[in-house]
């Protein structure tokens, strides 16, 4: 029946043997590899009969903290992916001089384009939604959040996405246009294939999770504080996180009408983005950055909440300046929708236009400097205690300000001539995005692990990977200075001057010592696992914290609170602490809670089927999934056993237990 | 005691039954079906202005016919947010308002900025070689 043709497209689209990488050495190693590890630990999975547990307890699960825990869990395996990529091209231009390397120009772009969309979309955005998901509800006092079942869903679909992109490795190919797609290049002329229709789907479909997570978390932190916490009475990093999700609520919509002119483009024709009939592609550019420079602050502002909470708590004072951090969050996220255009100075608008996004870029520097000020003045006469998280917070403040100067060299369009697409472009994105939002996340990750799991992160370890990400970070992006400086431009798979190599050799080292960062943040991962009696908690409040999530137990019960907290203080556990607060051990009453579905993962798995269809024109297949998602959505509305009450009893046993637990510490 | 810390308080209540993981409805307000029917009745006007200009060819220039339909367009975007969004300064403890300022600002920023934008990129990009000379 294969011999049919008209058949075999109607089943299967543009679909075929061909579209398997068979020929592509790299590929085959790598699908190979990825099937026996994942063999492996499906079958580990099984043996160890974990599938009814991980099904009850996690993936079906509601509560905010575990689906916290789920989304770093997928960055961080993401973060393997795009760091692959990022091993392979720094790997690439340090051998490319007088022979064309291993990575060919096809293959060369869908990698940088590749490392640059997952290490966004799918290792930073998980790791902040994480972060907020995990500790946001609890510093508010709150029992979950808002909408438990659209947070299980919007997680989905973010996994979802992530999936899509890692089929393209094995099935077909990724987009070869760098990391936004811009037409002409992205448009169906010049990209025939399959790579951006992936693109496309796999944003739109992770799209989908991040704005409904964006909701759901505004709508937590409006509606759902603990009694007396007023708007200036909150933790500065649930401040981050709101403005952060505002952010995403007003700028994520532009992306996805972006991305669906794109694909109306590219699938019926029409002439948006192209030269022809009236489309304009610069458009495209200039909408795309509308979303764009805001997602930067979307990722930023979340890492400056978790430094704000570090240095106060590791300095032991309150933070310096609240008011002042708390304006200059809320201006930043205007000022954040006024600079877009920074992006684009070459593209000619002329001198007045980019005159007046020139000014108001270097204006969106002052709160920001504000802030590093703020930090500094906390650790001014502070006891500091230099533990992991506040290492990362130190190591990031030097970093940082210089990846914002480089940013301010940026902004002034006459050098940006000069600046614009080369490697320094490169060496400063990677500055904020590395020394901010990363170091922001480690340290994050660092210091609310033992809330979320009851035992402390291995010191050790986690000292030597900051060290490894602090140093590689330099030694890998210095010597892009250098060259961008020099005029390199970015996204070349080979150069011909041989007195360049020396630079790219040394940036390739510094990618070797980031690896060894990574590797040492896992193995920290194992070894505080296998350590975990002797790091154990069981106080919930490991670093004398300040804010409301450390008065809860470590990990936190379901409900989170027992009784609500009532707030009178901003750093309300410290101001509670000072109280001489005692954990109440009478008087629990019955807590309402939602019940744990499996909706999110069914509409998810049908949403991967659907972009799967549209991307190799397998319409039953995407129509059909369409359908059933549209069915699984309206079925969902009719179940009404959607909580559960947890008896008061119950509450009062877990309350006995974690004092029994905390006197006998 | 401020409005907020009463609206907290509130809350607390509510969440005292331990339900606190849910919406709560006591702060939505609520139009009477007097205020309905205004909000219908104007909603019909401003509707049927626009289609009487447009059928009576009521003025001899195009543009002006535009014009007033544009304004009447943000005339019946008001109405509707009042007397069916119940939008009022004090709903939510403020939030709404707050909500639909930073949104009116968001859009005027993006439809403005894209239009001065595209315009210096069309008269500096899309000329013919010779014309490149008044870029500015």
């Amino acid at each position: 029946m294969f011999s049919n043709p008209d058949f075999w497209t109607s089943v299967f689209g543009r679909l075929s043997f061909e579209s398997l990488p068979i020929h592509e050495p790299i590929l085959v190693a790598t699908f190979a590899a990825v099937a026996l590890g994942g063999l492996a630990l499906l079958g580990a999975v099984t043996y160890f009969r974990l599938w009814g547990y991980l099904w009850k307890e996690w993936f079906t699960s509601v509560d905010h903290k575990k689906i916290g825990i789920m989304y770093v869990i997928l960055a961080v395996v993401m973060l393997l992916r795009g760091f692959a990529d990022a091993l392979m091209m720094r790997t690439q231009q340090a051998i490319a001089f007088d022979n064309p390397g291993f990575l060919p120009p096809h293959h060369y772009d869908q990698v940088f384009t590749a490392h640059g969309v997952i290490m966004i979309f799918f290792v930073a955005m998980p790791l902040v939604t994480g972060l907020m998901n995990l500790v946001v509800p609890l510093q508010i006092g709150a029992r979950d959040v808002s909408f438990p079942f659209l947070n299980n869903f919007s997680f989905w679909m973010t996994t979802a996405g992530a999936i899509i992109v890692m089929m393209s490795l094995f099935i077909g190919e990724f987009a070869m246009t760098g990391w936004l797609a811009f037409p002409p290049l992205s448009d169906i002329t010049n990209s025939p294939g399959v790579g951006v229709d992936y693109y496309i789907w796999a944003l739109q479909v992770a799209g989908v999770g991040t704005t409904l997570s964006g909701v759901n978390l505004i709508a937590t932190i409006v509606k759902m504080r603990a009694p007396g916490m007023t708007m200036m009475k909150l933790p500065i990093f649930t401040w981050t996180a709101l403005c952060s999700n505002i952010l995403i609520v007003a700028s994520f919509p532009v992306l996805g009408a972006t991305l669906a002119l794109l694909s109306l483009d590219r699938y019926v024709g029409t002439n948006f983005f192209t030269a022809g009939l009236g489309g304009n592609a610069m458009m495209y550019v200039n909408l795309i950055w509308i979303w764009g420079h805001p997602e930067v602050y979307i990722l930023i502002l979340p890492a400056f909440g978790v430094f704000s909470e570090i240095t106060s708590t590791f300095c032991g004072k309150r933070l310096f300046g609240y008011t002042s951090m708390v304006y200059a969050t809320v201006v930043i996220t205007i000022l954040a929708y006024l600079v877009w255009l920074h992006h684009f100075f070459t593209m000619g608008s002329g001198a007045s236009v980019n005159s007046f996004f020139g000014i108001t870029t270097m204006i969106i520097s002052i709160p920001t400097g504000a802030k590093i000020f703020n930090w500094m003045f906390t650790m001014f006469r502070g006891r500091i205690r230099y533990e992991v998280p506040m290492l990362w917070v130190v190591g990031f403040m030097p970093t940082f300000v210089i990846g914002g100067m480089t940013g301010v060299m940026l902004a002034v369009p006459p050098a940006d001539f000069q600046f614009h697409n080369t490697l320094f472009l490169v060496a400063h994105f990677h500055n904020v995005i590395i020394g901010g939002v990363l170091f922001g996340m480690l340290a994050g990750i660092n210091y609310w692990f033992p809330k979320a799991f009851g035992y402390v992160l291995d010191p050790f370890w986690g000292k030597l990977s900051f060290w490894f990400w602090l140093v590689g970070f330099w030694v890998a992006f210095g010597p892009l200075y250098v060259l961008g400086l020099m005029g390199v431009t970015r996204r070349l798979n080979h150069f011909e001057d041989g007195s360049l190599q020396i630079y790219f050799l040394i940036a390739a080292f510094g990618a070797v010592l980031i690896a060894c960062g990574i590797a040492c943040f896992l193995i920290q991962l194992v070894v505080s696992f296998l350590r975990r009696e002797q790091l154990r908690d069981v106080t919930g409040d490991p670093w004398d914290g300040r804010t409301l999530e450390w008065s809860t137990s470590s990990p936190p019960p379901p409900y989170n609170f027992a009784f609500t907290p009532v707030i009178h203080d901003h750093d309300a556990w410290y101001d509670m602490k000072k109280r001489g607060f005692k954990m109440p051990l009478s008087g629990f009453q019955p807590i309402h809670m939602p019940k744990n579905t499996g909706t999110g993962v069914i509409l998810s798995i049908l949403s991967t089927g659907f972009a799967f269809g549209m991307i190799w024109y397998m319409w039953w297949l995407a129509a059909g999934s369409f359908a059933l998602i549209v069915l699984g959505a309206i079925i969902h509305t009719f179940n009404y056993h959607r909580d559960y009450w947890i008896p008061a009893d119950e509450v009062a046993r877990t309350e006995q237990a974690r004092s029994v637990a905390v006197a006998g510490d | 005691m401020s409005a907020e810390a009463a609206r907290a308080d509130g809350h607390a209540a509510h969440g005292a039954d331990g339900g606190n993981w849910h919406d709560d409805h006591g702060a939505a307000p609520h139009g009477s079906f007097r205020s309905y029917m205004t909000g219908f009745v104007l909603a019909a006007i401003l509707t049927i202005i626009p289609f009487a200009l447009v059928m009576g060819d009521v003025f001899s220039d195009t543009r002006v016919t535009a014009f007033v339909i544009m304004a009447l367009a943000v005339v019946q975007i008001v109405v509707h947010m009042i007397y069916f969004l119940h939008m009022n300064s004090r709903a939510e403890g403020g939030w709404t308002m707050l909500a639909l300022i930073f949104t009116l600002v968001v859009v005027v920023i993006t439809l403005a900025g894209s239009i001065w934008v595209m315009y210096h990129m069309n008269a500096n990009m899309m000329l013919m070689p010779h014309d490149m000379r008044n870029m500015d």
